[in-house]
């Protein structure tokens, strides 16, 4: 689905990312882990084309995101609160995006009905706009945005970051049930090992913009990411 | 702990993005503000004179003090919509161990020197020097001057204090209206006694510690309020205001554009910058009076051509030339999906000519000045349509400023760039270039001609301006992204 070749990124001097070569096959669940400054949130934003990267390029269902945009078409993508309008409700932002995805209202009601738990009543009809909702809320509806108009890839940055114990669980449960089919590929990036030891069934490791490990993961993938980590 | 407190103000003011801008800006703003200062310290120094000239039989000292008592309401009222105690700076000190009596103190204090109470000085102390060696008593022109330095601190503290509390502004015009109007039918002239009052105080300056006294309670009554209010659910706290929707379904007959249209539409009415442009847009209007009233300018007719570009150009003057930039905080977002650059840039076109002859349509009582003004608008349309929309589009391809209107506080100039400044050239001088060479060397209608044909060349052209536009935002694609992501 997703082919990576040579991919580097230098920003001067420094090189912040400098990935051989990696492949993402169609239906994977895809982890990305690594500290502050690894280069997840740069990866990702070159898989998106918000960034272009030094040397190498990305292509992905043989669509190169540099040359087209229809990829965009079956890529849905959450990096951070810059994604939400601000001044705009929950529903008036969903509304934007399914149009943008070629959703009718129908369409839009129905889909958003399916997460009436994930939201867990804090989200729709609150009568507050995106700015004014808590930094979980923001996320909640922003992860939601990025699986609108039945994407084949979904990329979500931090995912679990800034969400409550119980729509961590909510999300973890939505993320298996979309692999499950093997239909729709997943990258998730996160901090927290056991989320995506839970969720993904591969994990990457980056640091300092180098692949240090490619795990299939088993049981004792957990292990093996905590002992890397401490060491 | 002070000394801590002004380094880091010090700090926060020069490494403030806002001191780090284009230096261009910076110059402006600092001849604004050098502008300001010196109207004040012209009036100042002039107003003895000027009062003397107008009305030699009677005091001018005794003219000023009558009025004062309109000038404090007048401050009051200005300082209520403007003004606010700048408290969040503090919230990083509230789990630090510093007393929040000191907390309540330094914020108070601090607001002591802010420039609303500055701007007044530049009034009052040379209208006082001019006093002194005019052969006023020099002890009671100081004695005035002290307690008009304390009036403008009380009017300082008193604003905080009313400052969350809206009826308060009602009551303050209220109080000024009914003045002025009792003034008006000779009711009862609030002037006499204001003056009696200030005139006194100079003849006693002992009634100075007045304002001491006045001062001091009103500081103590903010310090009161303010000292158990130093928590994040109070004083510190960001009010929320409740979500309105409208109903915008009537914009989905214009298809692929909609979605954007109808952002657009929320963009400019939920956030108070574009608010207040949209506003400002229906002023501009009025613009064309100064100059068509005026017998100077009738004789000046590329004067005439500026004005009515303006006319119906506000709008898209003010909104346009800082787009993408209103979509600067979430252009990465928008970056990402799957739409047409076209149907993006084209909705930002529709919403400058929609606005544009709507401004247009109100501007038939223009016909008033006679149809050769009337025409001059006309054409000044034309040409905002043709030509300045999608010039403006394509400038804004240039913009590398982000705009975070989620912050929006007053006096935003996010955004601003030198190329806000350059667009103007071609915008404003193309125009009234053309009209003065065809008016001059041609004549007859020939500028009105010259201009229109311009717009409806550019409109005849539209698909290739368009294709040319959306090529130059593809190309600054990533540039603008990354310059949009940066913190203004």
């Amino acid at each position: 689905m997703i082919t990576i070749d040579t991919i580097s990124k230098k920003y001067g001097t420094t090189e912040v990312l400098k990935i051989s070569s990696l492949h993402i096959p169609k239906g994977q669940s895809f982890g990305l882990v690594g500290n502050n400054g690894a280069g997840k949130t740069t990866l990702f934003n070159i898989l998106l084309d918000l960034i272009r990267p030094t040397t190498g390029m990305v292509t992905t269902n043989e669509i190169q995101v540099n040359k087209s945009e229809s990829w965009k078409a079956f890529t849905g993508s959450f990096i951070d609160e810059s994604f939400l309008i601000g001044y705009l409700t929950p529903e008036e932002y969903f509304d934007f995006i399914g149009d943008l995805r070629g959703m009718n209202k129908v369409e839009i009601t129905e889909f958003l009905t399916q997460f009436d738990e994930f939201f867990n009543e804090e989200v729709l009809g609150k009568k507050k706009y995106l700015r004014d909702l808590s930094k979980g809320n923001q996320k909640k509806a922003g992860i939601v945005a990025a699986m609108m108009g039945n994407p084949q890839v979904i990329i979500l940055d931090e995912p679990f970051a800034n969400l409550d114990p119980t729509t961590q669980i909510r999300l973890k449960k939505i993320l298996k049930k979309i692999t499950d089919d093997r239909d729709i590929t997943v990258l998730v990036s996160s901090h927290d090992l056991s989320h995506v030891t839970e969720v993904c069934e591969r994990i990457v490791v980056l640091d300092r913009g180098i692949v240090v490990k490619d795990l299939e993961t088993s049981k004792e993938t957990l292990q093996e990411l905590e002992s890397y980590f401490s060491a | 702990m002070t000394k801590h407190f002004i380094t880091l103000e010090w700090k926060k003011h020069f490494r403030s993005s806002h001191w780090q801008k284009g230096i261009a800006l910076k110059i402006i703003m600092g001849f604004l503000g050098l502008y300001f200062l010196a109207t004040f310290l012209f009036i100042g120094t002039g107003a003895y004179f000027i009062l003397k000239k107008l009305y030699p039989e009677q005091d001018p000292f005794e003219i000023v003090n009558s009025f004062l008592l309109y000038a404090i309401l007048g401050d009051l009222a200005i300082r209520y919509l403007m003004q606010k105690l700048p408290i969040m700076n503090i919230k990083p000190f509230l789990t630090l161990p510093v007393e929040k009596k000191k907390l309540a103190h330094y914020v108070l204090r601090k607001s002591s020197f802010s420039l609303f109470n500055i701007f007044g000085l530049f009034f009052y102390i040379p209208f006082s020097v001019v006093l002194i060696s005019k052969g006023y008593d020099t002890l009671g022109v100081l004695g005035w001057l002290f307690f008009m330095i304390l009036i403008i601190q009380s009017i300082n503290f008193l604003n905080f204090l009313i400052n969350k509390n809206n009826q308060a502004l009602v009551l303050i015009v209220i109080i000024l209206g009914g003045f002025i109007a009792l003034q008006k039918f000779g009711v009862f002239d609030i002037t006499i006694y204001g003056g009696q009052f200030f005139n006194s105080v100079y003849k006693e300056p002992i009634y100075s510690l007045i304002g001491l006294f006045i001062l001091m309670i009103l500081y103590r009554l903010n310090y009161r309020q303010l000292r158990t209010q130093v928590y994040l659910d109070q004083a510190l706290s960001e009010k929320t205001e409740e979500a309105k929707s409208a109903d915008l379904s009537w914009v989905d007959r214009l298809g692929g554009v909609a979605p954007f249209i109808k952002n657009d539409i929320r963009l400019i009415w939920r956030n108070k910058r574009t608010k207040t442009i949209f506003l400002f847009s229906f002023l501009f209007l009025f613009y064309g009076l100064i100059f068509f009233t005026q017998e100077i300018y009738r004789e000046i007719p590329a004067v005439l051509m500026f004005a009515s570009l303006f006319v119906t150009g506000g709008f898209a003057l003010n909104y346009g030339q800082f787009i993408p930039a209103w979509d600067s905080v979430h252009y990465k977002m928008l970056m990402s999906q799957g739409f047409s650059y076209r149907k993006y840039l084209e909705s930002k076109w529709i919403l400058m000519v929609v606005m544009t002859i709507v401004l247009y349509l109100l501007s038939f009582p223009y016909l008033y000045f006679g149809i050769d003004i009337f025409l001059m608008i006309s054409v000044g349309a034309i040409f905002n349509i043709g030509f300045n929309s999608f010039f403006l589009l394509y400038a804004g391809s240039f913009n590398r400023k982000r705009i975070d209107l989620n912050t929006s506080a007053f006096g935003n100039t996010q955004g601003t760039s030198a190329t806000q400044f350059v667009i103007i050239i071609p915008i404003m001088l193309f125009p009234v270039l053309t009209f003065w060479l065809f008016n001059k060397f041609v004549g007859g209608n020939s500028g009105y001609i010259a201009i229109a044909a311009v717009g409806l060349i550019c409109l005849i052209l539209k698909n290739q301006l368009m294709n040319f536009i959306e090529k130059k935002y593809i190309k600054n694609k990533y540039v603008m992204i990354n310059a949009f992501g940066k913190e203004a």
